[in-house]
């Protein structure tokens, strides 16, 4: 309200949103969001039945047409073995987005058991796994996977276990955060006022209003998730060749870069694309939720 | 002050545990290891050979005992000794840090550079402009490091020959691997700096400056530009760390030497020691950049000296 | 020559692939050199946008059209960007509403001065900051050179508007354009402020105020424009406008604002509520009671004392008001009276019990006789929650009943406090600000408490929705037997609804007494500078200097 608050600056001067009743008016959604969603169907699909999409074997070797360039016949072009790539890509689908939201629901669940934990832990454990996240979060994610690849050995599983560790230590920064400023909001104050107890503002208000905007989170850690697996595998310590996922997919195009290049490129177009749509449906739940709340 | 200095020393004690722990923690018994590590097969030992080199590393006394002897090298400046390589870790990683340091450096000098253009020109300039800025950031965000590397490899090394493929210490050979760096990073300062630039372009006191007779380029630069830098320092004292984990694939790709590459290389051969020591290294960086990003925040914004001095 | 020649202007704006949609409408005046043109209206109203319109920066997006728009003769409608870049800051001064965010916070205060003399061809630095120096000085900023160098965060609120002030008057501009130039300030602020313009506008230069308070208007302004929905509803002298309104809107206007003439009587033209009667029986006597309370909070140097031996005694069915200034411990005092916070020292007793020193857990049971209403009420609500939900939540668990039977009394409350049902599925944010703060007097109702702390409850508000709101705080006291703790800095609403009023400053209580000796007599020197900056309507209009 313009009488105690004062107007936006230049670019600003809409009438008060806050003055009209029921005056919310929704935006509409930007293209990039039903491309996002067209994206992620697509990916879907090749995880439940990569047969409506590719009926050829991903593994089916044929040397005479080893090494083919993108063209009719071969969309994505062939490897040295002579496998076509959309092939491999699409099958490839099922083990890398496995090990994605495996890596996801590890990171997401140690964020909020950490997260609520530094923030509501009382005066002893708070700080205590406050500091814990703290030196966690010093590592940068990439490193912690590696050294826990480097004790497990190079697996599926490693990988999944590898990157959730990796990346959770920020999102439990983040959960930490979203439950301080639930529990230091008015309307948390507002309950205590009526005489609620701590438990059931808790339940009602903090870890409600703390733990929603996980959801958009969800779909950008899955997004971040794959592209650090890919990493891994890139490195050649992921899942190893001949499997189809997309990091060993990398792996195994890399020493032909100079002479077939869509080995590398087709494949990190495929994880570029999963990973912008996961960042784009993220962001947008994300503000679609803030919208609610400011 | 005195507590902050307290705090980063907390987090490199901490960071020193997990390192050791991890050690402990390599499955199977670890002389045993260090033999087919060195044999690159495994061969059985006779329990002399095994209990040679438990002595050397230390391996029987007790892990309390082991733990204080990590720490007090530390201290020292001591990683412990590699078991592949019969040296010290610190030998190892001080031959490579040099090319990394200056890979990363470069990389996030050059990120700013990105940032503040990219945004400046952008942010703020109605819907479409705005969007588009935005668009990119996101993009540029999300491209993973092996893959932009490869595509401008590709381009600019293969196709158009500018630079060299091969990365050598000269300028060119590190333009490529430090634009492979920059970009995400660039992207993510960019996204946390255009949404502060914004918000301070609504600002009352943006007004008051065009009202005063500023140009609109001239608010940017000489007013928002300062309040939008706040998340871009805090972003690049995590980024040091980060860029270094990038710098990992970064060097692969363009086959450059540094720690990454001595990294993937250790963790291939279980090299214990050496993986913890760049751990412990990068979380050392870490703490000091975000001391320095701390007395940075202060001479950006001196309101935030008030909190600190107690 | 009129310095600024308006006729029929009109701002729009045009959202993405919508039609123009107008905010301002056919605006029309003219306005001479030492003369001062207020433009008055709520929040909503186009004044804001007006302002922005005649200096070139309604922003994008914005249709600006006019029969005509002239400064000092110059048609600006045919301005360039470089011809707006020369004449704004050097001929056109701008003061923005508070200084704290108008003024960058990151720089000194000087350089902000020297920025406006730097853009106006001051090429010499070491002139520059002699020449800020000097206009600080003026503006009757002390020690203006130490000042010069220190953040706008630094300074009081005062002295930071001065600053802002100054960097407007750097060039001597011929017109200045004050937006809400006192809004943010304390009353005794306000007035030096009020001065400061006055002395630019006897030295002849033309002042646009824009403001929402009918009583910084009568002190300053020769002329008046009332606006409604972007329209001119009234234009006169300002003597003739606030003493004979015209325009019903006007007169409304003027009537929505409390003070002491309007103790006792409604504000709003609505008619009375009609409220059911009270469910159980009222009680008497002393309902609240504080004794010595002492509240000290831990800061970077030592300890701040926001509370310092406050006491005070409600009474069933009263208004207590707490009148004081930012800072001054006022709010502090609510949240130790609502045991939100435990008193260093003092006791506060609820009902004739100890309600501060008892433990949380036992208070918790009795918490449901004191409620409170938040400043912001938006922020007081959780965000995932429909107007119905949160009122459900509020009902107290002892009373029991069935689904069906909290529900009718959900209604009930809305009924009470003038909303409809059909607000029960909204949530809070699609709500106006008026009905937001009638669902958090619906909460706080809920409980049926007998005493309710309003924490600066409608200092956020237009002034005729806060006339609105005040009258239905006025009838529900009355049919419920309520006592109010009413906490505000706003000197005419205290005084429009207390019984008894304490005048706090620094954390302690300099005056205190039923509100009429307060504000008739004031005996304390402070309460006497309070009472004295109050502006009132009607007795202050400026002499007519034409």
């Amino acid at each position: 309200m313009s009488t105690v608050l004062t107007d936006a600056a230049p670019g600003a001067p809409r009438p008060a949103r806050t003055g009209r009743p029921g005056g919310r008016t929704r935006r509409p959604r930007p293209w990039s969001v039903y491309l996002a969603t067209g994206t992620a169907l697509f990916f879907l699909v090749a995880v439940a039945a990569p047969g409506v999409l590719d009926t050829t074997d991903p593994l089916a070797l044929n040397l005479s047409q080893a090494l083919q360039a993108p063209g009719p016949g071969h969309w994505f072009g062939t490897d040295e073995a002579g496998r076509d790539l959309w092939s491999r890509v699409v099958h490839g689908a099922r083990p890398s987005l496995a090990i994605g939201a495996g890596a996801s629901a590890v990171s997401l669940s140690l964020a909020v058991v950490l997260g609520s934990l530094a923030a509501l832990g009382g005066r002893v454990v708070g700080p205590a796994v406050d500091r814990l996240v703290e030196v966690l979060f010093s590592f940068p994610s990439l490193l912690l996977a590696l050294l826990l690849v480097a004790l497990l050995g190079p697996s599926a599983l490693t990988q999944a276990v590898a990157v959730g560790v990796g990346t959770a230590p920020g999102y439990a920064r983040m959960v930490r955060g979203q439950v301080l400023s639930a529990r230091g909001s008015a309307y948390v104050e507002a309950a205590v006022a009526l005489g609620h107890s701590p438990a059931r503002i808790l339940r009602r208000h903090v870890l409600p209003n703390a733990l929603r905007p996980l959801v958009a989170i969800m779909a950008l850690s899955i997004g971040q998730s794959i592209v650090w697996a890919s990493s891994l595998s890139f490195l050649g310590l992921g899942v190893a060749p001949p499997s189809s996922e997309w990091g060993a997919l990398l792996e195994a195009g890399r020493p032909y870069v100079a002479h077939a290049w869509w080995l590398t490129v087709v494949p990190g177009l495929v994880i570029v694309a999963l990973a912008l749509a996961a960042t784009t449906l993220g962001n947008h739940l994300q503000s679609l939720l803030e919208r609610r709340e400011s | 002050m005195l507590r902050r200095l307290l705090g980063a020393a907390l987090v490199l004690w901490g960071a020193a545990t997990v390192a050791f722990a991890a050690q402990v923690a390599l499955p199977g018994d670890r002389a045993t290891i260090i033999f087919n590590i060195r044999a690159g097969q495994p061969i059985e030992r006779t329990p002399e050979e095994l209990a040679a080199i438990n002595a050397q590393y230390g391996f029987q006394l007790p892990v309390l005992q082991q733990y204080l002897d990590y720490l007090s090298g530390l201290v020292r400046g001591d990683l412990g000794n590699s078991y592949q390589q019969f040296r010290p870790v610190t030998a190892i990683i001080g031959e490579q840090l040099g090319a990394t340091l200056v890979l990363t450096a470069s990389a996030i000098a050059l990120a700013w550079l990105l940032t503040v253009l990219w945004v400046t020109a952008t942010a703020g300039r109605g819907r479409r402009t705005s969007g588009f800025g935005a668009a990119v950031d996101t993009v540029s965000a999300g491209l993973p490091h092996y893959w932009l590397g490869v595509v401008l490899l590709l381009v600019f090394a293969l196709e158009l020959r500018w630079v060299p493929v091969i990365s050598d210490g000269s300028a060119t050979g590190l333009l490529l691997p430090a634009l492979t760096l920059a970009v995400p990073l660039a992207g993510f300062m960019g996204q946390a700096t255009r949404t502060e630039f914004e918000r301070s372009l609504a600002q009352p006191f943006v007004l008051t400056a065009r009202m005063r007779g500023m140009s609109d380029l001239g608010v940017r630069v000489r007013h928002v530009l300062r309040h939008s830098a706040l998340p871009a320092v805090t972003l690049s004292g995590w980024a040091l760390g980060a860029t270094i984990s990038g710098a990992v694939v970064v060097e692969t790709v363009f086959t450059r030497a540094g720690i990454g590459r001595v990294l993937v290389t250790a963790v291939n051969n279980q090299d214990l020691p050496i993986v913890t020591g760049v751990v412990v290294l990068v979380a050392a960086l870490y703490v000091v950049a975000n001391l320095l990003v701390d007395a940075a925040h202060v001479l950006i914004d001196p309101r935030l000296a008030k909190g600190t001095t107690s | 020559m009129s310095v600024l020649s308006v006729r029929d202007l009109n701002v729009g704006f045009a959202p993405r692939g919508g039609a123009t949609r107008d905010v301002v409408h056919d605006v029309s005046f003219d306005l001479e050199a030492g003369q001062c043109l207020a433009v008055v209206g709520e929040s909503g109203s186009g004044k804001s946008v007006t302002a922005r319109a005649l200096v070139g920066l309604s922003g994008p997006g914005a249709r600006v059209r006019a029969g005509r728009l002239d400064f000092d003769g110059a048609d600006v409608r045919t301005f360039t960007g470089r011809d707006w870049r020369r004449t704004r800051g050097a001929r056109i001064g701008f003061v923005a509403q508070d200084a704290l965010v108008s003024l960058d916070p990151l720089r000194p205060v000087g350089a902000e001065v020297e920025e406006a003399l730097r853009l106006h061809g001051w090429t010499s630095r070491r002139r520059r900051r002699a020449r800020a120096v000097e206009l600080l000085t003026a503006v009757g900023i002390p020690s203006a050179g130490t000042r010069a160098g220190q953040r706008p965060g630094e300074l009081s609120g005062g002295l930071r508007q001065r600053a802002l002030i100054a960097s407007a008057i750097a060039l001597q501009p011929e017109l200045l354009i004050a937006d809400e130039p006192t809004t943010a300030l304390d009353v005794t602020v306000q007035a030096q402020v009020l001065d400061l313009l006055e002395e630019q506008k006897r030295q002849g230069v033309a002042i646009v105020l824009i403001s929402h308070d009918l009583s910084v208007v009568a002190r300053l302004a020769d002329r008046v424009l009332v606006v409604s929905g972007g329209r001119i509803v009234e234009a006169g002298r300002t003597a003739d406008v606030l003493d004979a309104p015209q325009h019903e809107y006007t007169r409304a206007l003027i009537a929505a604002v409390p003070g002491e003439h309007t103790r006792g009587e409604r504000l709003s033209p609505a008619p009375r509520a009609a409220l059911p009667a009270p469910r159980r029986e009222q009680r008497t006597g002393v309902v609240l009671r504080a004794e010595g309370l002492v509240k000290r909070y831990a800061t970077g140097r030592g300890t701040h004392t926001a509370v310092d031996g406050v006491s005070f005694a409600l009474r069933a069915g009263r208004t207590l008001g707490v009148v004081g200034e930012s800072g001054s411990g006022k709010s502090t005092t609510a949240r130790l009276a609502l045991a939100l916070t435990t008193p260093d020292e003092g006791t506060v007793e609820l009902l004739g019990r100890p309600w501060s020193a008892a433990p949380e857990r036992e208070r918790r049971a009795r918490r449901r006789e004191v409620s409170v209403v938040q400043q912001d009420p938006l922020s007081s609500f959780d965000p995932r929650w429909t107007v119905e939900r949160i009122l459900l939540d509020a009902l107290p668990r002892s009373s029991g009943g069935d689904r069906e039977s909290r529900r009718a009394r959900v209604r009930e409350l809305l009924h009470q406090v003038g909303l409809g049902e059909d607000v029960l599925g909204r949530f809070p944010l699609t709500m106006s600000g008026g009905q937001r703060q009638r669902v958090s007097i619906a909460r706080a109702l809920a409980p049926e408490p007998s005493i309710v702390v309003l924490d600066e409850a409608v200092s956020a508000l237009d002034v005729s929705v806060q006339a609105q709101v005040l009258d239905l705080l006025a009838d529900l006291q009355r049919t419920l037997g309520l006592a109010y703790l009413f906490i505000s800095h706003d000197l005419g609403v205290v005084y429009h609804v207390s019984d008894d009023v304490l005048v706090m400053k620094d954390g302690v209580v300099v005056e205190r007494g039923t509100a009429t000796d307060v504000f008739e007599h004031p005996r304390e020197p402070y309460t006497r500078e309070l009472v004295s900056a109050l502006p009132r309507l009607g007795l202050a209009a400026p002499e007519e200097t034409r």
